[in-house]
């Protein structure tokens, strides 16, 4: 302190730059923001440019068949992946002890959820087209997107249990619950706002799976609305039929379409799409809030 | 006979000789915590009187009453480490036995011996033996149905997120009670029994977390009330409360010792003096003293316990 001028420079020169790293991260965030919205603008103009009502239409020249067969599928995928994603969370969270198998269980599922989905979609084929010795199908396309949606849930699931606090646990092993009374009755519904979040997650994952459904669950689809058998090839819920969803037919439409609204569909899929993810995220947040206040009665 | 039990071997006022000659070879029998009485030390024997004079009826009632729990020679290890060394001691029926000593002199780990909380711990060992009345808690009786007898409230309020009515109900409808009008009644029960009814008779229906948390420890006590347990153990259950909040949870321990048997650990020597009827002094794994707690506040037996309830360390 002998110098006091140069503890001003000093204390000026540490201002400046906290002035300019304040911002760089403003900068940062929007330009996230601007990109975003960027995509999301230039989405809108294509898709409303060409707009025609047929577009929507459940029929060859619409994309209405596209938009059920990605939610069907999304069903089917979530009702496999979500009971075993789950259980996985729960025996990685409350069951596995330190030890050899948990670290093999935790590279595993690690793996699992890095894998490209292009090699899952190849060994989805492999395995549930050719040694099954089926078409292309839904249900073998809702098994292999489960291969990428499993790890996600059960990371989360693991992650959301370990998260509660343990006075939890301990509060009703104090009151002689045992195991089972105390994953079902405490510690699964405390964690469920968060393990919605994780399904809702996956449900994104499968919304915008392509590679891994191209071989799969096929690149067309034929619906007849009007079947009432569920066994019939062309019965819209029949899990059996090959079902192109709206990912997979922007990128059909964009290669190998020779219609001439090839283009209008596929920009018309993406909006779709697009809509269809925020919508469900935008619900789940809602579902989220309104569970963790009723269930969970967080007052904040 | 009382059921007072100290595992004293040296001690201003008892002198070894009168151990070694009243009770010789007792080191599996618990040894008789009145060496105070008995001391010829004159001085001592004088002063001694005058602080017992009115304990003595105490200590006599107190015999009059059963044991709870009957713990000899209970060593407890967490892996390599030693927590509780050779532990004997009753635990005597519709009491408010404290624990007190330094952090990490085991009165927690014993604790939760009692209700085989500890089988949760990762590593935790036992030897010895525990008995609640009679049962061997370790061979007699499952941890699950001995949970149900033994209650437990924790040093942080940890009510389940969900309604203050689910928490009371969650004990019973783990036994098995499903009836509504039987649920309405034990949680009404329960929560005047805790003190807490006039304070959400009309939210019993909104989460327990927006209680404050003197109103959390209440419930969770009335959450354990529920499962009808025989005993409470009570792991420093003010510590985390505010002074108005732990004065209402000790009158409230207070009353339920008519119904229950008690046992709290506590890091406030004020609240073992002001609550309990006996009060056990931990250091270090060991069992210093335990006695009536007006004789062990205003006369030990033991210089370490002067030395922590003066204020001396700890």
């Amino acid at each position: 302190m002998t110098n006091p001028s140069g503890t001003n420079s000093h204390r000026r020169k540490a201002l400046t730059v906290n002035h300019m790293m304040t911002a760089f991260f403003y900068g940062m965030s929007v330009t996230t923001l601007a990109l975003l919205l960027a995509i999301i603008g230039y989405l809108f103009w294509l898709g409303l440019k060409d707009f025609s009502p047929a577009l929507l239409s459940f029929s060859p020249k619409g994309i209405g068949n596209q938009l059920f067969n990605t939610i069907y599928l999304v069903v089917l995928a979530l009702c496999i992946s979500v009971p075993i994603g789950i259980g996985t969370g729960i025996y990685m969270a409350e069951y596995a002890k330190p030890g050899r198998l948990q670290t093999t269980m935790r590279i595993s599922i690690e793996t699992l959820s890095s894998l490209p989905s292009i090699v899952v979609g190849l060994f989805g084929y492999l395995v549930f087209i050719i040694l099954t010795g089926s078409q292309w199908n839904l249900l073998a396309g809702a098994l292999t997107v489960s291969i990428l949606t499993l790890p996600l849930i059960a990371t989360i699931t693991e992650d959301a249990l370990r998260a509660l606090p343990p006075g939890y646990a301990k509060g009703s092993y104090g009151m002689g619950a045992t195991k089972w009374q105390t994953i079902t009755n405490v510690l699964l519904p405390a964690a469920f706002p968060s393990i919605l979040t994780g399904i809702v997650l996956a449900a994104g994952r499968v919304f915008g799976e392509a590679a891994a459904l191209m071989f799969t669950a096929g690149m067309s689809t034929d619906i007849n609305w009007n079947s009432s058998n569920l066994l019939s090839p062309t019965n819209p819920f029949n899990p059996m039929r090959p079902g192109e969803t709206l990912a997979l037919h922007i990128w059909a439409s964009r290669t190998e379409a020779l219609n001439a609204y090839a283009a209008a569909m596929a920009n018309m899929s993406a909006l779709c799409l697009l809509l269809l993810v925020l919508a469900v995220s935008i619900g789940a947040r809602y579902l989220h809030r309104y569970l963790s206040r009723t269930m969970l009665g967080a007052t904040k | 006979m009382t059921h007072i039990t100290t595992q004293t071997t040296s001690s201003p006022l008892s002198p070894t000789t009168l151990l070694s000659t009243t009770h010789s070879g007792a080191s599996a029998s618990p040894l008789v915590g009145q060496s105070a009485v008995s001391s010829h030390d004159a001085p001592n024997e004088a002063r001694a009187k005058n602080f017992l004079k009115d304990n003595i009826a105490s200590r006599e009632a107190a015999a009059t009453k059963t044991k709870k729990f009957s713990v000899s020679n209970l060593n407890f290890y967490y892996g390599q480490f030693h927590a509780l060394k050779n532990i004997s001691m009753d635990i005597t029926s519709h009491e408010i036995t404290a624990f007190i000593g330094p952090s990490g002199c085991g009165k927690s780990t014993f604790l939760k011996t009692l209700n085989r909380m500890n089988d949760l711990e990762e590593g935790a060992r036992v030897e010895g033996s525990l008995y609640l009345d009679g049962l061997d808690i370790y061979h007699d009786i499952n941890p699950i149905d001995l949970r149900h007898r033994v209650g437990m409230v924790f040093q942080q309020p940890n009510p389940f997120p969900k309604s203050i009515y689910d928490n009371v109900a969650f004990g019973p409808r783990l036994q098995g009670i499903t009836k509504r009008s039987e649920l309405d009644d034990i949680v009404e029960t329960s929560l005047r029994n805790a003190s807490i009814w006039n304070e959400v008779k009309d939210r019993l229906h909104k989460s327990a977390l927006g209680l404050s948390g003197g109103q959390q420890q209440r419930l969770c006590i009335a959450r354990t009330l529920a499962t009808k347990p025989e005993v409470i153990l009570m792991d420093e259950p003010t510590s985390a409360l505010d002074p108005i909040a732990t004065a209402k949870i000790e009158e409230l321990v207070m009353t339920l010792k008519d119904r229950y048997t008690i046992v709290i650990v506590t890091h406030n020597m004020q609240q073992a003096a002001r609550i309990s009827d006996k009060t056990a002094f931990f250091f270090l794994g060991d069992l210093i003293e335990y006695d009536v707690t007006n004789i062990m506040f205003t006369n030990p037996a033991h210089a370490q316990t002067e030395a922590y309830i003066t204020g001396r360390f700890g």
